[in-house]
């Protein structure tokens, strides 16, 4: 029982620190874009937009920062086995982390507090080193998860990891495709997030050209990413094929192994009957998916021990999430660029506008589920094949206790948040720019 | 020297700066709660402007020192997590409600019930943060956390609920109030404002030597090893020594009023009570069972976490000295956004 309150602690304070952690590294980057429209058009509303997205920057930032101390303690408090053992092989990307993320609080701190101190020139300079040292620190973070997904750069022994080389085992064969996967869901997530707010305003308010303006920002790196991800999402399912096949069997439902292998949409996987019911099968595809080849062999999950399975149906669901937000999302990008391209000019048709707000908390959505995909499809292991969960989780009893305390803190946080970036962008809206501006902006 | 005391050394050094720093943040909150007089108001802006673009660079050295413990120390910080799950748990409940409450009373600048409740909150955690902090360092110290090879015996409470740690706790929260009403004299131009905290600050001051004498007198029963670490070994006296000769400095600055002095010598005896405290407990990095040396990664780990470390020092030394620059400068107009 104490298990589950640990893994559920961690999932919680992981969920809710990642959407704050990806706020951090994407909405620096639109921030610096902004900036550098205003710059070159001398628009007041791109300088406008500049600052609002600082301030909703700071207090996203803020939240992640403190969530992220939380994760940084927790992987003691929770998991003192996993840490106490094989802390030092993965102590080498997290000392790299830090140090990236100490970069973006300077930064961050320099850019939002001395826009009237410093040059221009200086100014947008912290803006940009806060947008790479938010990627920087995503980029190391993920290479600890493809180690755990992955593990290599040393000997298992019956005291501990031996013979440890701490660079190979930061750069073991998964870490490309999960930084670059993990990466571009992060801006993705948030700039579909933006998007979809300001095409809500237009919505209500077709008129407002400094949501027209905003969107413009936004809608670039949306589009570009949903197309990019699935690219990428593919090749890294690739690699989970050929690499770790029982979170690949997982992912898909498979319970036999089949040349010539069907990809599954939908479906319920029930582990007691070993099938996948309520699936649509497209012939052959995953065998294409896979390896490129109609008739390749898949591993099925008869191939490994039940005690090795990971819970099939959580995995399989999550990653159908993710699949399916994924693709609405990409067809939405083409549609958008299709049209851009046409009228030379960001489309703002009510129908795309509602495309566009529908699609905003798919990002979001997402994010989670291949989140949830990676860690489900990991279990039971902490690090596969080498240690298990139940094994690394601390003695401490009644872990029910936090577990409730953090829920219940980060979903009052998480209410806050919204509360106060709904309080930000309200204060756009046509008719209240006049009082905002004499707050000071 | 060996890896693994370059990299303890590295440790420690991240711990003074997060006392030095982070403190002094934890100080602003009281003050902010303790804010009265005329002025109370000014006190509260004050503080705010002092520590915003700050705070968050001054937290990430208490990331850095955790970091460098599980990567280089991991046995240690296996033992520390599950010997104090429950302070450290709570302290991170603080940290979490410090952290935003400050941010969302910042970026919510309507001066209405809303954010003074905020207020409230972000001053109520940075009392119990620092306490609960001061508490594990005195458990850790005390020699009261036991281990059997790597199982901890101990228990969940007895370490830091004994009255030696909770002593080190109102140490660290004294020291940290002290601190940050000395640093606030500095932040200000206005002489009334600097009387305020003038007085807070020497009010405080004589608190830490309250609270540093009620330290000594518990560490003989409660933590023999700093006991003996304080009355024998010549280093260590040497430390405490110089703590005692930069207190005293802090002080008599304070009563001329040369408040930038006053400063400095605040911060150094924060950071060599700090330093002091590690040198008591070397070889330990838990008393009694674990040592710098048996716990210590592979000498592989060390070296490259000694590269990170250089080229990490070669990125934020100069991006620290910038922020310091831009908010330092001489002018001072109003605070804005």
């Amino acid at each position: 029982m104490d298990l589950l309150y640990a893994r559920a602690q961690m999932g919680l304070s992981l969920a809710f620190h990642i959407i704050f952690a990806a706020a951090g590294i994407a909405l620096p980057l639109l921030m610096v874009i902004s900036d550098l429209k205003a710059r070159r058009t001398g628009d007041a509303d791109y300088a406008a937009l500049s600052r609002k997205l600082a301030k909703g920057t700071a207090i996203l930032f803020a939240v992640g920062a403190v969530s992220g101390t939380v994760l940084s303690f927790e992987l003691g408090l929770l998991w003192p086995e996993f840490m106490g053992t094989y802390g030092q092989v993965i102590g080498l990307p997290f000392a790299l982390e830090g140090t990236a993320f100490f970069t973006e609080a300077v930064f961050l701190g320099i850019y939002l507090y001395g826009r009237d101190r410093i040059s221009p020139g200086l100014h947008l300079f912290s803006g940009i080193m806060v947008a790479l040292s938010g990627a920087a620190s995503a980029f190391f973070v993920t290479l600890v998860n493809a180690f755990m997904n992955h593990p290599t750069g040393f000997t298992p022994s019956p005291d501990g990891p031996v013979d440890i080389d701490p660079i190979a085992a930061m750069f073991g064969p998964s870490w490309p495709h999960q930084t670059v996967h993990t990466l571009l869901a992060c801006y993705q997530a948030s700039a579909f997030a933006m998007a979809g707010i300001h095409a809500w305003v237009l919505l209500r308010h077709p008129g407002s050209t400094f949501h027209r303006k905003a969107l413009s920002v936004a809608l670039p790196l949306a589009c570009v990413t949903a197309l990019l991800q699935p690219v990428v999402g593919d090749l890294s399912a690739k690699h989970v094929a050929t690499a770790q096949p029982v979170k690949f069997a997982a992912l898909e439902g498979l319970f036999e192994t089949r040349k010539g292998a069907g990809l599954s949409l939908g479906g319920i996987p029930d582990v007691e009957t070993a099938t996948t019911p309520y699936a649509i099968e497209i012939p052959k595809a995953l065998s294409v998916l896979a390896f490129g080849d109609p008739n390749a062999e898949v591993k099925g999950l008869e191939e490994f021990p039940r005690a090795d399975w990971p819970p099939v149906a959580k995995v399989h669901l999550s990653f159908q999430l993710m699949v399916g937000t994924g693709s609405v999302m990409a067809v939405l990008s083409a549609i958008t660029l299709f049209l851009r391209f046409r009228r030379k000019a960001w489309p703002d048709g009510r129908r795309l506008l509602w495309g566009w707000l529908l699609c905003g908390p798919l990002g979001v959505v997402a994010m989670e589920a291949g989140w949830l995909v990676t860690e489900w499809g990991r279990q039971p292991w902490i690090i596969r094949g080498v240690m298990r969960t139940a094994d690394a989780v601390t003695p401490v009893p009644h872990l029910a206790a936090p577990f409730w305390t953090f829920t219940l803190v980060y979903a009052f946080l998480g209410a806050m948040v919204v509360f106060l970036l709904v309080r930000q962008v309200s204060g756009t809206l046509p008719g209240r720019a006049a009082s905002e501006a004499s707050h000071g902006g | 020297m060996e890896g693994e005391l370059w990299l303890g050394a590295a440790m420690v050094a991240a711990f003074v700066l997060y006392a030095v720093f982070g403190g002094a943040d934890f100080g602003g909150g009281v003050w902010d709660l303790l804010a009265s007089g005329p002025r109370r108001e000014e006190q509260r802006a004050l503080i705010a402007k002092a520590i915003g673009p700050v705070w968050e660079v001054n937290h990430v050295w208490l990331i850095i020192g955790v970091v460098l413990l599980f990567a280089a120390f991991p046995p240690a910080f296996a033992a520390v997590s599950v010997a104090l799950h429950v302070p450290l748990t709570l302290f991170l409940l603080g940290v979490v409600f410090r952290g935003t409450a400050f941010t969302f009373r910042t970026y919510d600048a309507r001066g209405d019930a809303v954010q003074r409740r905020w207020g409230r909150v972000f001053s109520i955690a940075s009392i119990l943060s620092p306490a609960l902090l001061g508490a594990c360092v005195g458990a850790v110290v005390s020699g009261a956390i036991r281990l059997e090879g790597r199982v901890v015996v101990s228990g969940f409470f007895g370490a830091w609920l004994s009255p030696f740690a909770l002593s080190v706790g109102a140490l660290a929260l004294c020291l940290f109030a002290f601190l940050a009403a000395v640093y606030l004299t500095a932040e200000t131009q206005e002489r009334d404002l600097q009387e305020d905290f003038r007085r807070r600050a020497l009010f405080a001051g004589m608190a830490v030597f309250v609270a540093a004498f009620g330290v000594l007198l518990l560490a003989r029963s409660g933590a023999p090893r700093v006991w003996s670490g304080l009355t024998s070994s010549p280093f260590a006296l040497l430390l405490h020594g110089a703590t005692a000769v930069a207190a005293v400095a802090a002080f008599a600055l304070l009563l001329a009023r040369r408040y930038w002095p006053a400063r400095i010598a605040a911060a150094a005896q924060v950071g060599l009570i700090v330093m002091g405290w590690a040198a008591s407990q070397y070889p330990f990095l838990v008393v009694p069972d674990i040592t710098v040396q048996g716990a210590a990664a592979a000498p592989a780990i060390q070296r490259v976490l000694l590269w990170a470390l250089a080229a990490g020092a070669l990125l934020i030394v100069p991006s620290l000295v910038l922020l310091l620059r831009v908010f330092q400068s001489s002018d001072r107009e109003a605070f804005r956004d």
